[in-house]
């Protein structure tokens, strides 16, 4: 429960932050934190254009999309604090229903017949298909590493012992913040700010989109970001007491969305077909975390 | 004894009654020949399933031997997955057929060899008779040929049929092969006995006499590399057939390798490994083929390979846990292994099914020329949908749950001591995550290429829904997809005696209950609450959405005004980008003639992707044999004299050898005297 409020308050800062990074760093003034969260509201109060083309698929799916991102939000768990929904093999259950989200937003942006948005829609589905293995092998890692199969236990019992271990959570802290940007389409994979719907993933996909339903497609990527940004807090703090858990939570958001907004400030986007080879880089990372692992438990000779 | 017989008669007074009366007679004797049938094997099967397994001798001859007929959980568990498909795919038959209502001799051929087809399955479960077992076999393959030919005027259908038939019998001569080694050590074709003769064995003889059986159901389950019929014969066969040849025709090559498990117990560990690699290649290999395909029945027919690669795991991962004495995998694996053959089945078979409808409605099976279709047939494409999402393993349908039982599998093996396990199992894990991924990329090209959007391609007849009485079977599988996917629980418990029989310990068969118990539990209570949160935030949108102007417009085209439904993305260039990436693995063709010139003629272009597998393994050895074979063609000379000679050549020859033999020998023995 307390993650899910935590995820809950870190999504409203968390694209603020990132915007307002990337402003400075370009020597704007830039809009205020809370400017996406007002974005939001004012589309909820608006109404909205469908096209002709589309069916019933297209109303449903930006709600089928925000609900599975906040079903995964219910399975993260914050340090000795289980997720709402806590088993063993859930992070098995984190991964799938994340996929039917993504499943009706790219038949939403199928059903729309824009060639771009099915352009999008295309490159949505395969990069998040070469970013899942290294999730599951992270997990498998991990699952190893500590013997337990659900987040709550395998985050409960990483110890940072040893200086295999700290490289390992370094790792994993790297592969996490790939995973977050493949997911939410962010630099290097995909350019939200660029002015050419050719060369975007994610936006071209949600152009037909308007009113509510736009609004809760935004709704759902703030917290996709302060999601993943919750399972790499979750690397670090174990067992630390709350009173502190809470602050390095916050603090770890924050350091995380800056760095965001200082990638794309300071990285071009990749070319389209350098993206696959990015990502594979991802799943080759979680493979050597996953032989150091082998390694810190001695199972090399 | 009086079901056999009742079943047998049934079955033969259906197939003798067939030919004698009209159309509407002809579909009710088949309908309700595989009815009552399928009450009487239901009945003993769920018997079986409450502790009473069902045995009986049939006195048989001098060559046969005794024939036992044994109904156990195993057998049960696959009887009930062909009833329900059969009763199923029967009904939607018996509408999808009305098209061809004049081909009067034709249809009393399907029937026949439906009723048959049928009676093989279900005997193919029960016959523990090695010779008896071939002949069931031989019955079920011709028969199937004979449902597939149906069409057998389109010359496609004709080679497909045959490219069946012929690959099916490579597999009848491993199975041949197999039961005479064993019935040349023991004497006998019952399974008991091959069962005592190979626990007595040790070495690689009982893991060889296996891996032969192996081949041969592998042919028929279609396990890469003997899958290159299976992507012929699904789309060229009738929908109904389609749908059970892949729900459970299949199967029964899963079946066998089952029971072989059984009755072979062979060293689990070696066998486990070679099932598990074979599995995870065909799962990969399937569908990454599948994504390029676009005749949408052979897209379902490569998935078919895709998921016989799952179960395929499931099977490898419980040989291994058996192998290595860690009872918690092995239970976990075949229990993976058996509820998804189960899902599969439905599953695949709505796929076909609607797939089948799509067919009737347009006329047409390539992707490329539909579109738009969900709002013509919305019932058709609400049932795909489920069964796209069902089949990439998303929750909170069926196939989440055969996928998660495997995972747990996985990640307990992961556990294990050895490196050598934990890397086999980190790339099953692997292995499995990226056929979930592809297999998500796969029908949504496939959903929304054929539903969503607007027509490719303008048709000059009307296209509407099929008739309602049609679609109810499908209701009735999606409804098993559904409750599979939101009560878990009370199938896995269902589970328990099989794979307690295939454990060999009722104690292992409650192990993996008690592991999934608590997960399952929170897997319901997650699903449930996950459709109630869909259920209030559509709620809330819907409340918000009244008191605002919503208006419909064409779909934004970045400001160009006169878009045609030509420019939409299609299945070609849905998948491009990934066709690119993977074309070390993937052959592609293409055909083209560009425009030239001032007054430009015709020019086309046209790309399909061939089986890379297929192309080393079955065509070049074909041109190598028929290179090989046409040195001997001067022999075929049309003459009837000349056969009658080769004839007595052929003879004389037999009885010469022997006796030319004896000659060489004594000759060498009179010059060693020398």
């Amino acid at each position: 429960m307390l993650s899910f409020l935590l995820i809950l308050i870190a999504a409203f800062f968390f694209t603020g932050v990132i915007i307002r990074t990337k402003s400075i760093a370009s020597g704007r003034k830039g809009p205020g934190i809370l400017q996406p969260i007002k974005d939001v509201i004012r589309l909820f109060k608006k109404g909205a254009v469908y096209s002709t083309t589309t069916s019933f698929i297209f109303q449903i799916a930006p709600t089928i999309y925000f609900s599975s991102v906040v079903m995964a939000m219910m399975v993260v768990p914050f340090g000795q604090a289980k997720g709402i929904i806590s088993f063993n093999g859930d992070f098995v259950f984190f991964a799938y229903v994340l996929a039917l989200g993504k499943f009706f937003s790219i038949i939403s942006a199928m059903d729309t017949g824009s060639s771009f948005e099915g352009m999008g829609a295309s490159r949505e589905a395969l990069y998040s298909l070469f970013a899942e293995p290294a999730f599951f092998i992270l997990m498998g890692s991990f699952a190893l590493l500590t013997g337990h199969t659900s987040f709550h236990l395998m985050f409960m019992a990483l110890h940072l012992g040893s200086y295999v271990s700290y490289a390992i959570a370094l790792l994993a802290t790297f592969v996490l913040v790939m995973i977050l940007m493949v997911e939410n389409s962010r630099m290097p994979i995909d350019d939200p700010k660029t002015h050419l719907e050719l060369t975007m993933i994610h936006e071209v996909m949600i152009l037909d989109n308007s009113g509510f339903d736009l609004g809760l497609i935004l709704t759902t990527g703030y917290l996709k970001f302060a999601l993943y940004g919750a399972l790499i807090v979750n690397l670090f703090i174990g067992m630390v007491p709350y009173q502190y858990a809470i602050m390095l939570f916050f603090a770890i958001q924050f350091i995380l969305a800056v760095s965001i907004g200082l990638i794309e400030s300071f990285m071009a986007r990749f070319r389209m077909s350098h993206n696959p080879q990015f990502i594979f880089t991802l799943t080759s990372v979680s493979l050597l975390i996953f032989f150091g692992v082998l390694l810190v438990l001695g199972k090399f000779v | 004894m009086t079901s056999i017989t009742a079943f047998l008669v049934i079955a033969l007074v259906a197939v003798i009654l067939i030919p004698f009366v009209g159309v509407k007679g002809k579909a009710a004797v088949v309908y309700l020949a595989v009815i009552l049938n399928a009450l009487i094997s239901g009945n003993l099967a769920v018997q079986a399933f409450f502790g009473q397994p069902f045995e009986y001798m049939f006195s048989g001859s001098l060559s046969l031997g005794m024939i036992p007929v044994r109904l156990d959980v195993l057998s049960a568990w696959f009887i009930l997955i062909i009833n329900f498909i059969f009763i199923t795919g029967g009904f939607y038959g018996l509408f999808y057929m009305k098209t061809y209502q004049s081909q009067l001799k034709n249809l009393s051929l399907h029937g026949i060899a439906f009723v048959m087809l049928y009676t093989s399955l279900i005997s193919l479960c029960v016959i523990q008779n090695g010779m008896v077992f071939l002949i069931a076999w031989e019955i079920m393959a011709l028969s199937a040929f004979v449902t597939i030919i149906f069409e057998h005027n389109k010359i496609t259908t004709i080679k497909a049929g045959i490219n069946y038939i012929i690959q099916s019998h490579v597999g009848i001569v491993f199975l041949m092969l197999g039961f005479m080694w064993a019935a040349f050590k023991t004497g006998s074709y019952d399974f008991q006995v091959i069962s005592a003769y190979t626990s007595g064995l040790n070495g690689a003889a009982p893991v060889i006499l296996f891996l032969t059986f192996f081949v041969a159901f592998a042919i028929k389950a279609g396990f890469v590399p003997f899958h290159t019929w299976l992507p012929y014969a699904h789309p060229e066969a009738p929908a109904h057939i389609s749908g059970i040849m892949s729900g459970v025709l299949i199967k029964i090559g899963i079946y066998g390798i089952l029971r072989m498990l059984l009755v072979i117990k062979p060293d689990f560990t070696i066998v486990g490994y070679i099932i598990l690699v074979i599995a995870v290649i065909s799962g990969l290999y399937g569908v990454m083929l599948a994504i390029v395909q676009h005749n949408l029945k052979k897209l379902l027919a490569y998935h078919s390979i895709e998921n016989i690669g799952i179960i395929g795991i499931g099977i490898g991962i419980g040989c291994i846990g058996m192998g290595s004495n860690n009872m918690v995998v092995a239970s976990l694996g075949f229990a993976g292994a058996l509820l998804h053959t189960l899902n599969h089945a439905l599953f695949k078979s709505l796929l076909f099914f609607t797939a089948g409808n799509v067919y009737q409605a347009t006329h047409t099976l390539n992707i490329e020329h539909l579109g738009g279709l969900i709002k013509k047939m919305p019932q058709t494409a609400i049932l795909f949908l489920i069964a796209s999402i069902a089949i990439s393993g998303i929750p909170p349908f069926n196939g989440f749950i055969s996928e998660f039982i495997l995972y747990s599998g996985m990640y307990y093996w992961l556990q294990g001591a050895t490196l050598i396990t934990m890397i086999a199992s980190v790339f099953s894990v692997l292995g499995l995550v990226l056929i979930g991924g592809l297999a998500l990329l796969c029908f949504t090209k496939a959903f929304s290429v054929v539903f969503l959007g607007q027509e490719r391609h303008s048709f000059h007849h009307e296209i509407k829904e099929v008739p309602q009485l049609q679609i109810i079977p499908l209701y009735f599988i999606a409804f098993f997809i559904v409750v599979i996917g939101v009560f878990p629980k009370h199938f896995i418990e269902l589970l328990v005696k099989p794979v307690s029989l295939l454990t060999g310990n009722i104690a292992v068969g409650r192990l993996f209950d008690n592991n999934l118990t608590d997960s399952m539990q929170h897997i319901t209570w997650a699903v449930w609450g996950f459709m109630l949160l869909i259920l209030i935030v559509f709620l809330i949108r819907k409340y918000f959405m009244q008191k605002r102007i919503v208006t419909s417009e064409a779909t934004w085209g970045c400001a160009y005004v006169g878009p045609t439904e030509r420019m939409q993305y299609t299945a070609g260039s849905f998948v491009r980008s990934y066709a690119k990436l993977l074309k070390p693995v993937i052959m592609s063709v293409k055909r083209e003639k560009e425009i030239k010139g001032i007054f430009p003629k015709d020019g086309y272009y046209e790309s399909f992707t061939y089986d890379k597998l297929e192309k080393w393994l079955i065509d070049k050895p074909i041109i190598a044999i028929k290179s090989f074979m046409g040195r001997f063609m001067f022999l075929q000379n049309g003459k009837l004299q000349f056969y009658i000679l080769y004839g007595i050549l052929f003879v004389v020859s037999i009885v010469c050898i022997p006796i030319i033999y004896e000659t060489i020998i004594q000759l060498i023995g009179y010059f060693k005297h020398i």
